[in-house]
């Protein structure tokens, strides 16, 4: 099949950062492979790593160690020219639209700005094309000369995928557009996401702490947890049969919009908080918290492994688990 | 059933040079004697200057409060207290829960000390039994080691603790109603899972009567007793949990609840989404604040404000469609079915 072709894979990526005379692993051997036209989406609480993921796999980041290799090519050995086309081909939408605009442009520059640096057009040209873009995001052709101020936080973020989409790229990471948004504004950009995805056959990696939402747009997802990918599986498989106690747990706490689904479900709770990623604990990074956790998971830090086709999880007792 | 706290008519303006902002627009409820209260909107709704007015947070003259407003505390009216009574109100018949616990708490301060002087403030006690009871109100929100953790400045705790010292503090004068304003927003869903947990478990020992401010729907379905819509500083809608989950009458509520995605549907079609956005609060609107996103939108609801309609003891609705001569409101819930 012509989909399923790979078009990012990562292996064993790692980001650090020095603090102090510390290291803070926020990456930490990420391997995952993302292929043309499919949504993959990257859950967890916030400082397990996603954010910093998704920009060490755009190169906002240098990696620490790993591999990122898109459409065929390794971009950690690409020249200078190279790395600019790779950057046309592989764009961001930011979080909270209301940092990631400049309020002293007007929204026409901030859409054409990519433009001036990946394609030689002129200014009338550039216009028309930023022009163009506004109205496929679902805002009017007047809004070219309007301020970021002059928006609503829909429109921003409308703003923010205007201006991924000018360079015409072909996979976005969506570093979790809709978590400043109010829920009617987000059904609204999730919905353009979708659009969007179907008319320029685009590759996203969605990022978001929002279960549900991920749910809905995602192929596939993984889940992450201080910095490591402790299960990958498509959507469907992921929600209905979960084998990693974290992931299991972290569903278990997504609050339903039901009274009556909501106390027949079974909560697993989470005692304690994630530990700091500096003084990260040893063997398998969740044992402390985990429910189901025994001697070796303290000791040895688990493999992601392949519990059955398209499913991994880094557990010891994968598989061997039951949901209760 | 007691009730505890009344709200008549309330109006909240702010004066801005760029005019009066409306943001609070003739608002009335009640909340009984250890219940929980549930206020849903989305942002710039109202919902947070409702629950600030009720504990008289806004100083005039930035701030307006309708003159024929009345907030009813067992019969004692709010607006009209003394310097002294407002003080004893707040902490002792009404503690507050804020939204963020990065920026609710003082960062030059020992925790144990937050807690420690709102308990001073309101009771003649001496500093080191204030201390013990500070350390005690750690304790009942569940702080491990709660000793050593009232010695702890809040940076050095997380967000969920950090909210848990909120709690504590709004605890710590045994107040009767809790007005609790998106207390888990800014956190995980696993700790906002544990501090929904912590507030259920306080109710159920102190028999707090709660108040929770939130947008989130799913937040308050296992949750509250009643809940109250508000669009534009207006209640649209209000009724028991069961009734706005299974039986929402404005089509704003049911707009609410179908741009969520279902956990247990598999359907993967367009996922229901409003147009538009809501009205500046700066306007005066004589119309229904929603008909302008309304899919049902009829030509009176451009022109006038719906009265409320009762549908059972605890349902009502402000809605045209409820009017008699309104067209089939079934189609509504039955579209609903159909989709699910």
């Amino acid at each position: 099949m012509a989909e399923k072709q790979p078009l990012v894979q990562v292996e064993n990526l790692s980001k650090h950062f020095i603090v102090g005379k510390s290291v803070l692993r926020a990456v930490d051997n990420v391997s995952l492979t993302i292929c043309r036209g499919e949504t993959l989406g990257l859950v967890g609480e916030s400082g397990c790593g996603k954010t910093t993921f998704g920009r060490t796999l755009l190169q906002l980041y240098r990696p620490t160690s790993g591999t990122i290799i898109f459409d065929g090519k390794n971009v950690s050995g690409m020249k200078r020219r190279e790395l600019v086309s790779f950057k046309k081909d592989a764009q961001i939408i930011f979080q909270d639209p209301y940092a990631s605009l400049d309020p002293r442009m007007t929204i026409g520059d901030i859409v054409a700005e990519g433009l001036n640096v990946h394609f030689s057009l002129s200014g009338e040209e550039k216009r028309q094309k930023a022009a163009a873009l506004l109205q496929k995001v679902g805002l009017g052709e007047d809004y070219i000369s309007r301020y970021a101020h002059e928006l609503s936080g829909g429109q921003r973020q409308r703003v923010g995928i205007a201006r991924a989409l000018a360079v015409e790229p072909r996979f976005i990471v969506c570093d979790e557009p809709i978590s400043a948004l109010d829920v009617s504004i987000q059904a609204q950009v999730i919905n353009l996401l979708i659009q969007l995805q179907r008319d320029f056959s685009l590759t996203y990696l969605f990022i978001s702490h929002d279960l549900s939402m991920v749910r809905y747009i995602s192929d596939r997802i993984g889940v992450m947890y201080l910095g490591s990918l402790m299960e990958l599986a498509d959507n469907e498989t992921l929600y209905s049969d979960p084998v990693h106690p974290y992931t299991q747990a972290l569903l278990s706490a997504i609050p339903v919009a039901d009274p009556d689904l909501g106390t027949v479900r079974q909560r697993i709770k989470l005692e304690g908080e994630i530990p700091s990623p500096i003084n990260m604990p040893s063997g398998c990074k969740f044992h402390q918290r985990c429910r189901c956790a025994q001697e070796i998971c303290s000791r040895e830090l688990p493999e992601l492994r392949e519990v059955a086709p398209g499913h991994m999880a880094a557990c010891h007792f994968a598989g061997e688990l039951s949901r209760t | 059933m007691e009730r505890i706290l009344e709200v008549k008519d309330l109006h909240v303006h702010f004066n801005t040079y760029a005019g009066k902002i409306r943001a609070v627009r003739g608002v009335s409820f009640h909340l009984n004697r250890g219940e929980t209260l549930a206020i849903v909107g989305e942002s710039g709704c109202g919902k947070t200057v409702t629950s600030k007015a009720l504990l008289r947070l806004y100083k005039p003259p930035q701030v307006g409060i309708g003159e024929t407003s009345q907030i009813l505390y067992s019969g004692e009216d709010v607006l009209k207290m003394g310097k002294k009574r407002l003080q004893d109100y707040r902490g002792h018949q009404v503690g507050m829960v804020f939204q963020d616990p990065m920026t609710s708490l003082n960062p030059t301060m020992k925790v144990g000390d937050q807690i420690a002087e709102a308990l001073l403030i309101h009771n003649k006690i001496s500093k080191k039994e204030a201390r013990t009871q500070a350390v005690e109100a750690l304790k009942l929100v569940n702080i491990p080691n709660p000793e050593k953790r009232a010695e702890c400045y809040p940076h050095q705790l997380s967000g969920g603790m950090r909210q848990r010292v909120v709690i504590a503090i709004a605890l710590s004068c045994h107040p009767s109603v809790i007005v609790a304003d998106e207390p888990t927003t800014a956190l995980d869903v696993t700790i906002q899972a544990q501090i929904l947990d912590l507030l259920a478990e306080i109710k159920e020992k102190t028999g707090t009567a709660i108040i929770l401010v939130t947008h989130d729907l799913g937040v308050v379905a296992n949750f509250a007793t009643r809940i109250q819509v508000m669009y534009a500083g207006q209640i649209m809608e209000r009724g028991t949990t069961r009734e706005i989950f299974y039986q929402p009458s404005h089509p704003y509520t049911e707009a609410l609840l179908n741009s969520v995605p279902k956990l247990s549907s598999k359907d993967k079609g367009e996922l229901y989404s409003l147009k538009g956005t809501p009205p500046d609060l700066i306007l005066d609107l004589a119309c229904c604040p929603f008909c302008a996103r309304c899919p049902y939108c009829m030509p009176i609801c451009r022109e006038r404000m719906p009265e409320e309609t009762a549908l059972s003891d605890t349902h009502r609705v402000s809605c045209w469609l409820q009017h008699p001569s309104a067209p089939a409101v079934g189609s509504l819930n039955n579209a609903r079915k159909a989709g699910e």
